[in-house]
């Protein structure tokens, strides 16, 4: 069955996601970055929009009920490495205009030469930390 | 009107990270161990959210305007630049310690405690980066910000 799991699911949900981001593009015109979204909430330089509110709430009250039903593990980091990695995350997509989702799924499917750039480089910096950790100093996970 | 689209596809994307299994930062992490028991899942994540949603660019870009907007929002055509990549660089870094990007830790931290505690200081690292931004332009020093949406009042100069 692990055709199932690392094959059909993930088709499946990367297609509910990019029809996410289809039905967004389609009534509002706008992008599904999720870090640029709530990016916008929290800052005040901008006045938070209706939509991006909505799209927080459908977001976490779906994980919310779903992920009461079933155990989906969390993350065995220290709380030292869980602040620095929130803090890296959040420095950086903002810093850098989008994530996995505004770069990755959006950017990518517009051929934006900056978002192919972004996503290379945060695969590529993601890649090297994992490697390095697990491989070269062996902490984490095997 | 609006709120409602965006709890609708709000909830639709969570749905997509929860059957993708997106929100198990083990996974994530499969894939980024390019050296190990490689994980490809992530990436067919991607290339089917990317199936379900470049198609219709084009054919939108064709047809004018949004359905309930006036136009469509244009990410910026600026160049790539330093602070892009030095941005999604730190973000990448970020993303391999813990194994969770924006979306997955905001779904996961409603019931995990280490998903809430990398949620909470992401939200800190973005406030973080709005005030050095902040204070450098009252510094006179020249930090142009290209805004990801098209509607929000441009910020600074533009090229």
């Amino acid at each position: 069955m692990a055709h199932l799991t690392t094959f059909v699911a993930p088709l499946l949900g990367g297609a509910l996601i990019g029809t996410s981001a289809t039905v967004l593009l389609v009534t509002l015109g706008r992008v599904a970055g999720v870090s640029g979204i709530v990016g916008n909430l929290i800052t005040l330089r901008r006045a938070a929009e209706s939509w991006q509110l909505g799209f927080v709430i459908g977001l976490m009250f779906v994980g919310w009920a779903l992920l009461g039903r079933m155990h989906v593990p969390g993350s065995a980091a220290a709380p030292a490495a869980l602040v620095a990695a929130g803090l890296l995350v959040g420095f950086g997509t903002r810093l850098g205009n989008g994530c996995t989702s505004g770069h990755g799924v959006c950017g990518l499917s517009r051929l934006s030469p900056r978002s192919l750039v972004a996503t290379g480089t945060f695969m590529l910096t993601a890649m090297v930390v994992v490697v390095l950790a697990r491989h070269v100093f062996a902490v984490g996970a095997p | 009107m609006k709120f409602l689209i965006g709890l609708f596809t709000g909830g639709l994307f969570g749905l997509g990270l929860v059957v993708s299994d997106m929100v198990n930062p083990a996974r994530v992490l499969g894939f980024l161990d390019v050296f190990g028991n490689w994980d490809p899942s992530l990436a067919f994540v991607m290339l089917g959210a990317i199936a379900a949603h470049a198609p219709f660019i084009f054919g939108l870009r064709r047809r004018g305007k949004p359905l309930l907007a006036t136009q469509f929002s244009r990410p910026p055509r600026a160049p790539v630049d330093s602070r892009l990549v030095l941005g999604a660089a730190l973000f990448g870094v970020g993303w391999g310690i813990a194994g969770y990007c924006p979306g997955p830790a905001l779904v996961a931290s409603t019931r995990s405690g280490s998903a809430g505690i990398l949620a909470l200081s992401m939200l800190v690292g973005m406030w973080l980066h709005d005030w050095l931004v902040e204070r450098a332009t009252s510094n006179g020093l020249r930090m142009r910000k290209p805004t990801q949406v098209a509607h929000a009042p441009a910020q600074g100069v533009h090229e």
